[in-house]
């Protein structure tokens, strides 16, 4: 019922958050229209960092307790944090062509990084698929989703780092915290549609850790049933 | 394309993908209860 709740609140902050973005705030004086895509496509990038970094620090779990839990937490956080990540993908492919004049440049390391953060994660959730055996699927899985979680501050500094088309961080950076780079009216709805979306990433991990644990349980029952079967096979045939 | 056009093709993919993804959730995690409820 709770779950219920958090999911009808999260579909009435994005649902707002959204009439926000687009008719209430004004579009910005040299990007147009184009810097409303800003707004979804930030917060999902930073869902996807959490995301992955929550698959790591499950994975960390996984090693530390053997406990299924955090395997099934650490599927959940890569699955969404794929979606959000294609969403971000997408998002800044929209605003790059009317902005910067091209959807994608792999020069630029930001980019380029975060589609090697995409593809990691793909890779996470595929190599799951190569063994039967939860433990040994939950001990390969935890160790490709620590390492490949060393993206993630790559993805993020490579603005700092590197150059390339992608502009510097606008308050996600240590000075510009409480100096954005941007009007206030334009980061208030940032931060708003950046809660509403953490709100919906709740839900889902919520509702997706609940799919995994079922999955689980069917694959343990699974295995029991063909051990049991193989007992009485060998009963039968001494 | 104008700003417009790349505005509703940005929301359309990202807020009608969450939704889509949402729904496909509750679709398998419905299914996956039915399985369970059946086994027991």
């Amino acid at each position: 019922m709770k779950t219920r709740i958090l999911g009808a609140v999260a579909l009435i902050a994005v649902a707002a958050m959204v009439l926000v973005a687009l008719f209430v705030v004004p579009a910005d004086l040299n990007q147009g229209d184009a810097q409303r895509i800003m707004y979804p496509h930030v917060a999902s990038a930073w869902l996807g960092y959490l995301s992955f970094g929550v698959t790591a620090a499950a994975g960390i779990g996984w090693l530390w307790k053997r406990d299924m839990r955090f395997d099934a937490v650490a599927l959940s956080a890569a699955e969404i944090g794929v979606v959000f990540t294609a969403f971000a993908i997408w998002g800044g492919m929209m605003w790059g062509d009317p902005v910067w004049g091209v959807m994608w440049q792999w020069e630029d390391p930001r980019l380029t990084t975060t589609a090697l953060l995409l593809a990691l994660y793909v890779g996470y959730l595929l190599l799951r698929h190569l063994t039967d055996d939860p433990e040994r699927r939950a001990t390969r899985a935890a160790i490709v989703g620590i390492v490949a979680a060393v993206d993630i501050p790559i993805v993020h500094f490579s603005v700092e780092w590197w150059r390339g088309l992608h502009q510097t961080a606008t308050i996600g950076s240590p000075d510009r915290v409480l100096n954005p780079a941007a009007p206030m009216v334009f980061v208030g709805t940032l931060l708003g549609m950046l809660a509403a979306f953490t709100l919906a990433w709740v839900y889902l991990m919520i509702r997706r850790y609940q799919l995994a644990r079922l999955e689980v349980e069917r694959e343990e029952a699974a295995r029991v049933e063909r051990l049991m079967s193989r007992h009485e096979t060998a009963e039968v045939a001494r | 394309m104008t700003d417009a056009g790349y505005v509703i093709a940005a929301y359309g993919v990202i807020i009608g993908g969450l939704a889509l993804y949402a729904f496909s959730l509750m679709r398998r995690l419905a299914s996956k209860r039915d399985h369970h409820d059946e086994a027991r």
